[in-house]
């Protein structure tokens, strides 16, 4: 068995051993192998190619982006995603606009491990795809199983434009497979987890489990809910998600990010202009709550969707 | 490729020694066709030609044209808005600065980004984004590149105000060079002012160069108005961070001698300081510096101000007749990967 955090690594290791461009920067990933052990030993392997960083996001990003232009492959790791706001400047306005700008490539990875766990608190649970996902040159990949966690890492590794790469820290040990892939949807393709008639669930990462438990404790009460996980978030896959929309008539986006201009606002909006005709009923969409991402369990349980929330959303749109 | 808006008959420095007089005098011929260069834009701009803000290096070209000149191929610059000379003397064609202001499709950004955003990264000029310090980390990631690469005695040389001390990008920068032992040089001419705000506004200590220490880099003063103690000091500077010496910090003073941009008349620089010797014209100052030495005489001077006016006339009256992009023909990708560009949102589509 191998576990959603140990394809990061593998991936990690076969980028590295497969390309003598790749490196990997961030705070302590080094000899003591990542805040979440995600380069354990890739240091012992690779001395040269596994480096420690100063705490300095900005810097870390546009060194990446320096290397890049010079031909390397750099991985950056953000020790959370939160943290990577300090280099928010860097990633948005030098690496996203350094193709459109000067025709040269800027291939870098930045890994943001995202996303909620009991006890995390404000500043390391949060989820910016959306953030990102706004500016042009950027692309976004949210993978929700082991198997894409490792293949879309190596991919992202291989594409020519700055990629950021949202991991989920909650499916960091919870997530583990029979082995790795072979092969791989390709970014900007979509996946349908869960085949069904009655109603779509569109998400991406850690919802996709949420959505998927959702859609069995419906098909207690007779519903067949389809499940799409997005995959990639930029770009969209918005044909996988208007022809199962067209099976079903009904849509529930769900993102575990703040609800104010997201990604589920994103697929909604396309799913109006461009399937508005294929709808039996409103969209809907269910996001965490628009506060800070809370520190105790109980309130953090209640702040992002569940299972049990997501299939309350599903029971309200098939009344509908 | 524009090899005729180059000053041909001036090299590329091959060392980094600093060989007076020629030196001064190539140096000087940088400097002058730089400010004549700029003036002429600064003209067009108030002529209503150029789109966008115009930005000059007047009073800044001696620590500019030092630094552009110290370094050589396989070496990189990230320029900062005041660094017309520097540019030149690195390699720039003049061509790159009349294409760029005149927004022609044939510059070098193409007329997606203007002005003093234009390089060449393929050629080792970055260009820059106008967040003070972000170039710095660029210029640091390139020399770990050369590392990985085993690509030997480069440097990379990045120019800053004393504003942009200011920011966490320097901060985060320098400490990273400094960790890394990269051979960096960081060139800050403290002109005074950073856009309307004077120094005691912006930093506390008493020297810029005191921050050298702090982060475990070697830093150099440099009387930013003297050419010779210009290329002197960066020379010097070069050649230790070619020699493995770890990153070098500058701190060059003058005076700004122009607005922020030309839009600004810059009423509020002190009389005071402009009467000091940071306020002297560093072009004056070589110039005089070069008929005392009898290095030039006034026949040289005029030939090389009639050799600059004329290579920028040909420049401009060029880029004038190089079409402007064409939004219908503009290819709006902001990917290399092709295939995963967004397209524009697609009219709605008609499901029945």
């Amino acid at each position: 068995m191998i576990t959603y955090l140990e394809a990061i690594r593998e991936a990690q290791r076969q980028a590295l051993e497969n390309d003598p461009r790749v490196y990997i920067y961030g705070q302590d990933v080094g000899a003591f192998g990542g805040a979440f052990k995600a380069t354990k030993s890739l240091a012992q392997s690779f001395p040269d190619r596994v480096l420690d960083s100063p705490i300095s996001e900005d810097a870390m990003v546009g060194s990446a982006i320096g290397a890049a232009l010079q031909g390397m492959r750099p991985i950056v790791e953000m020790q959370f995603a939160d943290f990577s706001t300090v280099g928010f400047n860097q990633i948005v306005n030098q690496a996203a606009t350094m193709f459109w700008r000067t025709g040269l490539p800027c291939p870098i990875t930045v890994r943001l491990p995202s996303g909620g766990t009991p006890g995390s608190g404000p500043f390391h649970s949060q989820n910016l795809e959306a953030l990102y996902a706004h500016y042009p040159g950027l692309i976004l990949m949210t993978p929700a199983t082991v198997e894409d966690a490792y293949a879309m890492l190596l991919e992202a590794v291989a594409i020519d434009d700055p990629v950021i790469f949202c991991e989920h820290k909650y499916l960091y040990y919870h997530l583990k497979a029979d082995s790795l892939p072979k092969e791989s949807l390709p970014a900007g393709k979509a996946r349908v987890a869960r085949a069904g008639r009655d109603a779509t669930v569109v998400t991406y990462s850690a919802m996709v489990h949420e959505s998927l438990a959702a859609a069995d404790e419906l098909a207690t009460e007779g519903w067949e809910i389809e499940v799409i996980d997005l995959r990639t978030i930029k770009p969209l896959d918005t044909d996988t998600v208007l022809a199962s929309v067209a099976r079903t008539g009904r849509i529930l986006a769900v993102g575990e990010a703040w609800p104010w201009g997201g990604v589920t606002a994103e697929i909604l909006a396309r799913v109006a202009a461009e399937g508005f005709n294929l709808l039996d009923a409103p969209p809907m969409r269910l996001n965490s709550k628009d506060t800070p991402v809370p520190y105790h369990p109980n309130l953090w349980g209640t702040h992002r969707p569940t299972a049990r929330s997501i299939a309350d959303s599903l029971r309200v749109l098939l009344r509908s | 490729m524009h090899d005729m808006f180059r000053l041909a008959e001036v090299p590329r420095p091959s060392c980094t020694a600093v060989e007076f007089p020629e030196t001064y005098r190539r140096a000087y011929r940088w400097m002058l066709l730089a400010r004549v260069a700029e003036e002429k834009i600064a003209s067009l701009y108030r002529g209503g030609k150029i789109t966008g803000g115009v930005f000059l290096g007047k009073g800044q070209e001696a620590i500019s044209v030092a630094t552009g000149m110290a370094l050589r191929d396989g070496d990189i610059f990230a320029p900062l808005i005041r660094d017309q000379a520097g540019r030149l003397a690195f390699g720039e064609s003049l061509l790159d600065f009349t294409l760029t202001y005149l927004g022609a499709r044939s510059g070098p950004m193409r007329g997606r980004d203007g002005n003093v955003h234009r390089g060449r990264p393929k050629e080792g000029l970055l260009p820059m984004i106008s967040h003070l310090g972000a170039m710095v980390s660029v210029v640091n990631g390139i020399l770990m590149a050369h590392r990985f690469q085993k690509k030997e005695n480069t440097v990379g040389a990045a120019c800053l105000g004393e504003g942009a001390t200011s920011t966490g990008a320097f901060h985060e920068s320098l400490n990273q060079a400094a960790v890394e032992k990269l051979p960096l040089i960081l060139v800050i001419t403290n002109n005074q002012y950073a856009y309307s705000t004077p120094n005691h506004r912006q930093f506390a200590c008493n020297d810029l160069i005191d921050k050298a220490i702090g982060y475990g880099v070697k830093g150099h003063s440099v009387d930013g108005t003297d050419l010779g103690a210009c290329l002197e000091t960066i020379g010097g500077a070069v050649a230790a961070a070619r020699d493995g010496e770890g990153p070098q910090l500058v701190i060059a003073s003058n005076l700004r001698l122009a607005g922020h941009g030309e839009h600004d008349d810059a009423h509020y620089i002190s009389q005071h300081l402009k009467e000091l010797q940071l306020g002297r014209d560093c072009l004056d100052v070589a110039q005089n510096h070069m008929l005392t030495q009898k290095w030039a005489d006034s026949s040289m001077l005029d030939l090389w101000l009639r050799d600059s006016q004329s290579l920028v006339e040909e420049a401009v009256a060029h880029s004038l007749r190089e079409p402007a992009p064409d939004p219908a023909k503009e290819d709006w990708c902001a990917l290399a990967s092709r295939h995963l560009q967004e397209g524009n949102p697609p009219q709605p589509s008609h499901h029945h």
